[in-house]
């Protein structure tokens, strides 16, 4: 069942550079730390399809981009005033409640193709920090593919993931933890 | 039970004045134990003129009983105060039911600002002379020897390592004037003393790693605005930026000959592991996989790398052995287990537990896979294990600040280093000092 999700996420034109080894052996491989590696990284879906933790829903995103091409003619170029999208506990699931916002940001970035855009993912408080780091990296990288799918080029798009280092609510309930596992689009 | 005994509210303030501006960390012991060594540490004489800016002796009290495994008897309990055998009456300290007796002298030495330190400890039941020393030290250095005689009565008295004379490193994080986040990272004394800055920066600053020579802290600091891996000479300052790739570059832990550095990149599209060659930088990929491969660990042995991975849905810890490639989960308690570390014997891995909805520090024996709960805060984080394994420093929160609290292994020691001004986050207990 696994491999269902995501052989529909391939589907949907990621890149299968991390993927390709996704039967979980430890590979190694050769590599210079001085030799950046960052101008051959390519966009890659972080879907994992473990535990239903896949980023992105592909036959969900077929039908966003569907509705992307019938805005797109009536070209919204106004920059969207939500810029944060949220997320429940250890997952980077792009919820149903966050599709309107980031369609906004989309029309915003389709119609303004100079525009870049760093996408600033946060955990909440609670767990690892370096675990929550790379949790903020995984829901920075869900809106990414969430925007690439629908048009907007992987070279337009920074994550940069604080983790739960930057809070935006202090606290230590549930009314804090929500608002604090977020990505925050950044123009 | 013997050790449920709390010693609540038992703080006691350390009795020295100290050069620097007021620490940021006291200690406050808030569970002792009832079958602690009784050992009457007395103040050392001082044969000089000008007063010395430290109390050894209360130092050193300090010390062993922060350990729980000692309980110094208060001074205004002492009938008598010697610094020499020949002042010493037995019978005085048997009936104060004490088992040890600490006395010293402290006096000018012939070098202009260094001073002698005689100490010796005596098993009052005996009568008999069981340790004694004469060690030298300038006035600035009064503290380290002091804990260098905590070390020496300890061990003595528990045949454990003592681990007093080690460092903490740590991060703060405090709002400065105008409001802005301001982040240190900061080393001092393993009892919160002489703790001096060694990064002050207004980008969040996490993971620092001592080097196993304790000379060095590997960390990660954002101050470029992005995160970075910097390695840092904790007494010259002097550092450099280790990477600084696209994605993260976190977690870096120091492989136990301290040749190479494990590290989590996402610069090729997912948290995965890698190691990296300090003398040569040349880099090797550890993990493959899809899901979160984070916090890597090496085992004392330097042959496994223990490590925290979502590949099995929530965050679990895995072991990596670095000869077979093999990799083998080692939790299974619970939902959420992350950022292990080993005990100093290998045989005990110590991680962030959830349960309940709860983060605790819990312990697990590698033989058995028996887990066991230390803390009962419900944010705890980070733990990091003393260098003598007998002692697991770790973060917690309480109202809205960061502190540091202490167990021991076994869970029956407790106590904490309160923050007086700032969030404290992110320990790391050092390696043996060396030198």
């Amino acid at each position: 069942m696994e491999f269902k999700k995501y052989s529909k996420t391939l589907f949907f034109g990621a890149t299968l550079a991390v993927l390709a080894g996704c039967g979980g052996n430890d590979a190694v491989t050769q590599d210079d730390v001085n030799a950046s590696t960052d101008g051959q990284v390519q966009p890659v879906i972080t879907s994992d399809g473990s535990n239903g933790d896949s980023a992105v829903n592909g036959e969900q995103l077929g039908q966003e981009a569907q509705n992307l091409q019938d805005q797109a003619s009536s070209a919204i170029a106004a920059l969207p005033e939500v810029e944060t999208v949220y997320f429940d506990f250890d997952t980077s699931v792009i919820r149903d409640d966050s599709r309107e916002v980031l369609d906004l940001h989309v029309a915003y970035l389709n119609a303004n193709p100079a525009q870049n855009v760093v996408l600033e993912g946060h955990a909440d408080e609670r767990g690892t920090r370096e675990y929550n780091n790379a949790l903020g990296e995984r829901r920075g990288n869900a809106v990414k593919n969430y925007f690439m799918v629908q048009g907007v080029s992987a070279d337009r798009i920074e994550v940069i993931s604080y983790g739960e280092e930057k809070p935006a609510v202090i606290g230590h309930n549930n009314a804090a933890w929500s608002k604090n596992r977020r990505v925050e689009i950044k123009y | 039970m013997p050790f449920k005994k709390w010693i609540k509210a038992a703080a006691f303030t350390l009795l020295c004045v100290t050069q620097q501006a007021v620490a940021d960390l006291t200690i406050e012991i808030t569970q002792g134990n009832d079958r602690a060594t009784p050992v009457a540490v007395v103040p050392f004489a001082w044969l000089g003129q000008s007063p010395l800016p430290e109390d050894v002796a209360q130092i050193v009290s300090d010390d062993l009983e922060r350990s729980g495994l000692i309980r110094p008897l208060s001074r205004s309990d002492m009938l008598s105060l010697p610094s020499q055998k020949s002042e010493i009456y037995f019978r005085d300290w048997s009936l104060l039911k004490q088992d040890y007796l600490l006395i010293g002298q402290v006096r000018p030495s012939v070098s202009p600002g260094v001073l002698t330190i005689q100490f010796e400890l005596y098993d009052v039941v005996r009568q008999t002379r069981v340790l004694g020393e004469v060690i030298s030290g300038k006035v600035s250095e009064l503290r380290s020897r002091a804990h260098y005689i905590s070390d020496k009565v300890f061990e003595h008295l528990t045949g454990i390592e003592g681990a007093f004379s080690t460092r903490l490193a740590y991060v703060t994080m405090r709002k400065d004037e105008a409001g802005q986040n301001k982040y240190e990272l900061k080393v001092a004394d393993a009892d919160g003393r002489r703790e001096k800055s060694i990064l002050t920066t207004y980008k969040p600053i996490l993971s620092p790693s001592w080097s196993p020579d304790a000379q060095h802290l590997a960390y990660v600091s954002f101050e470029t605005g992005r995160p970075g891996i910097f390695i840092q000479n904790v007494y010259s300052g002097k550092r450099r930026q280790l990477t600084a790739f696209k994605g993260l570059n976190g977690a870096p832990s120091w492989s136990p000959d301290g040749e190479k550095l494990a590290v989590v990149l996402s610069k090729d599209g997912n948290p995965e592991l890698y190691v990296i060659d300090l003398n040569t930088y040349k880099m090797k990929r550890l993990t493959k996989h899809y899901a979160i491969d984070t916090e890597p660990e090496w085992s004392p042995d330097g042959e496994r790398i223990m490590f925290t991975s979502s590949r099995s849905g929530g965050p679990q810890i895995y072991q990596l052995d670095l000869v077979s490639g093999e990799t083998e989960r080692l939790t299974f308690e619970g939902n959420y287990n992350a950022r292990a570390r080993f005990s100093p014997d290998g045989t005990e891995i110590y991680f962030v537990h959830q349960k309940d909805g709860i983060f605790h520090i819990a312990a697990q024996e590698l033989a058995n896979n028996r887990l066991r709960i230390l803390t009962q805060t419900p944010l705890d984080e980070s733990p990091s294990v003393s260098p003598n394994g007998s002692m697991l420093i770790y973060a917690t929160q309480e109202g809205s600040r960061g502190y540091l609290g202490a167990v021991s292994v076994n869970g029956q020691i407790r106590y904490r280093l309160p923050s007086q001004r700032a969030d404290v986050r992110e320990p790391a207990w050092s390696p043996f000092l060396t030198n």
